[in-house]
């Protein structure tokens, strides 16, 4: 793997069965990341774009192909391994948020950590750290229900950080929020990026497409054009 | 965090929670009631046997005690072979019979056991004092509230009534002496204790010399089931029982309310876990995508079965404390309905409350918890977690 290289993708491909037929999600798809890109993913829907996130972030296997991030082979990693590799090295997040609303909203971003095994005063000033970079600080004891969509949103993305993942994998993180609302959750990421997160993002907003500093246009299951391989190309 | 989770997770819908935990309370009820009967005749009546310490008793050959209106014959010899055997501290004789009381213009019909006052182990005198003279009965509560007796009064008490021709085998006063609890004596039956020379001369002929049974003491140490041999080969002309043997014979004629026990215990305990594995389920498919996001960020599958099993185990516990207090009043009740049983010793119980079968009803419940828990679990953690959020963010 080239130095500065976060993730290497190499012709992933991936079907589903569905009824008697069976479905290509994937066609053969070859991507790399370097670290500290921002990557936006665009197309329409069904054109494979949440199934590429899927693989990239070790929730899916491929049908074949592979995908390498930190150097490590994700795709053939048993269950328990690409728990591990995910806890400590991607960060999810999700068009609903998915908080636990049983906790509040300091506690959700504490999840990961405990998982991870930090000592709880530890975690607890980690998770306010993050809830202070999102800009919650004041709402930290709320929970998921008490906060807007926006707001709930940018938990997750704390949550997501939390344990310092090399990548961020966002899918449609701001399809359920208002425009205004939306504006502030780009505005975040794009922060994010700054600060060194290497971000891939699958979306429909144009808007947080443009704020990225690369974007792949997908179609029926491939990459049909890379905009920044374009221009430096 | 994780208790967290599994309590709020229960609590966001409250209301289908208490129902089910209100399923188990009844389930575990009658589970610890089954518990209760499995074990409660056979702890009672053994304690019944040994109320006074007599461990072995002795009856015509072939019967048990006062199971036929057999006699045993030359009881006065019986009891001197008895007595003679190495270990045996106390012979009590004991002749049971019918006797029709009259006081005044009331006649009642009562239960008469003749005994040897100085060692008979068949009463305890409430009121008064232990009848010594042949004239002299203790009776019993019933018996007194019946005739409208107390102590001090005297009694006409016949045997062999009959009531085509009212002829009697024998008549005669008896005076009250004592207020007695008869131990063996059935819910609501009139008791008369007289002494055994007194209730033999009135029975006549047939009961001369004879006695129902012996009650055996042996001292401390002694081998009862020894003793019981050595009686049995001294005296052919009866039949030895100790309480161990006692207790084999009950446990053959009470294996039917045991089975029978088992059965619904079982019944009550696969409802359970069926309420359980219901809900817990039903839960778990409400949160597959909380679950599957949970997967994602990197929680281990343990973890996910570690919740979703205290969720079930929660929910069989907080049922279970509540269906054992619900068990111990509806087998006190049952306890009422039973013990009026015709025949039976009033003292006899059926649903016998013993610490070791709260635990033993509890534990089960536990293990029914655990296994209720081991479906949704699974089912939870072996979700695939791309095709959930998939299907999530379809739906």
């Amino acid at each position: 793997m080239t130095e500065g290289l976060l993730l290497a993708a190499r012709d992933l491909r991936r079907d589903y069965a569905m009824g008697r037929t069976g479905v290509h999600a994937l066609r053969g798809v070859t991507l790399d990341v370097a670290r500290g890109e921002y990557v936006a993913v665009v197309g329409p829907s069904g054109c494979g774009k949440s199934t590429l996130l899927n693989l990239l972030g070790a929730i899916d296997r491929p049908t074949a192909g592979t995908v390498e991030i930190l150097g490590k082979r994700v795709d053939g990693m048993t269950d328990a391994d690409a728990t591990r590799f995910r806890l400590r090295n991607i960060g999810f997040v999700f068009q609903r948020f998915y908080l636990m609303q049983a906790l509040t909203a300091l506690e959700n971003v504490e999840l990961p950590l405990a998982e991870a095994g930090v000592p709880r005063a530890q975690r607890r000033h980690r998770a306010g750290d993050l809830m202070a970079y999102v800009g919650l600080a004041e709402r930290r004891d709320h929970r998921p229900a008490q906060l807007s969509g926006g707001e709930q949103q940018r938990v997750a993305i704390a949550r997501s950080l939390a344990n310092t993942p090399s990548l961020l994998l966002a899918d449609e993180p701001t399809g359920e929020l208002d425009a205004n609302t939306g504006a502030e959750i780009i505005a975040l990421f794009g922060q994010l990026n700054r600060d060194g997160t290497t971000i891939v993002v699958v979306t429909h907003d144009e808007d947080l497409a443009a704020a990225a500093k690369r974007v792949l246009h997908m179609r029926d299951g491939l990459i049909v054009r890379d905009e920044r391989a374009m221009r430096s190309a | 965090m994780l208790f967290t989770l599994a309590f709020t997770s229960l609590m966001r819908h409250r209301a289908r929670t208490v129902l089910a935990m209100l399923g188990v309370a009844v389930s575990a009820a009658m589970l610890l009631d089954m518990v209760m009967l499995a074990s409660g005749m056979r702890t009672s009546f053994r304690s019944l046997l040994l109320v006074r310490g007599f461990q072995l008793r002795i009856a015509p050959k072939g019967t048990l005690p006062f199971d036929t209106e057999a006699l045993i014959d030359s009881a006065s010899e019986v009891r001197s072979i008895v007595q003679a055997i190495p270990g045996v501290t106390t012979v009590s004789p004991v002749l049971g019979g019918q006797l029709r009381v009259e006081l005044r213009d009331r006649v009642v019909a009562a239960t008469a056991l003749g005994v040897d006052p100085t060692v008979q182990g068949d009463y305890e005198v409430t009121a008064g004092r232990e009848p010594k003279a042949p004239d002299e009965v203790a009776a019993s509560d019933e018996l007194l509230e019946a005739i409208g007796a107390r102590i001090g009064d005297t009694l006409w008490v016949a045997t062999g009534f009959d009531p085509q021709l009212r002829t009697y085998v024998s008549r005669r006063p008896v005076i009250v002496v004592a207020r007695a609890h008869f131990l063996y004596a059935a819910l609501g039956q009139r008791m008369i204790g007289a002494p055994l020379a007194t209730l033999q001369s009135m029975r006549g002929s047939e009961a001369k010399d004879r006695t129902s049974l012996f009650m055996v003491r042996v001292g401390n140490g002694v081998d009862v089931e020894a003793v019981r041999a050595r009686i049995n080969d001294a005296a052919p002309k009866v039949t030895a029982t100790s309480i161990a043997s006692a207790m084999k014979f009950v446990d053959e004629r009470l294996s039917y309310f045991r089975q029978l026990a088992f059965v619904l215990g079982t019944l009550s305990l696969f409802v359970g876990f069926l309420l359980v594995t219901t809900l817990v389920t039903v839960s778990v498919n409400e949160r597959i995508g909380e679950i599957a996001v949970l997967r994602a960020i990197g929680v281990r599958r343990g973890r996910i079965v570690l919740q979703i099993l205290i969720e079930g185990i929660a929910i069989m516990l907080s049922g279970a404390i509540a269906g054992l207090a619900l068990g111990l009043v509806t087998g006190r009740y049952l306890d009422t309905i039973l013990s009026d049983f015709p025949g039976l010793p009033a003292a006899m119980r059926f649903f016998l409350f013993e610490p070791r079968d709260a635990w033993a009803a509890l534990g089960l419940l536990f293990a029914c918890g655990v296994l209720a828990g081991i479906y949704p679990s699974w089912r939870g953690a072996s979700l695939p977690i791309a095709t959930t959020l998939r299907e999530e963010a379809i739906a």
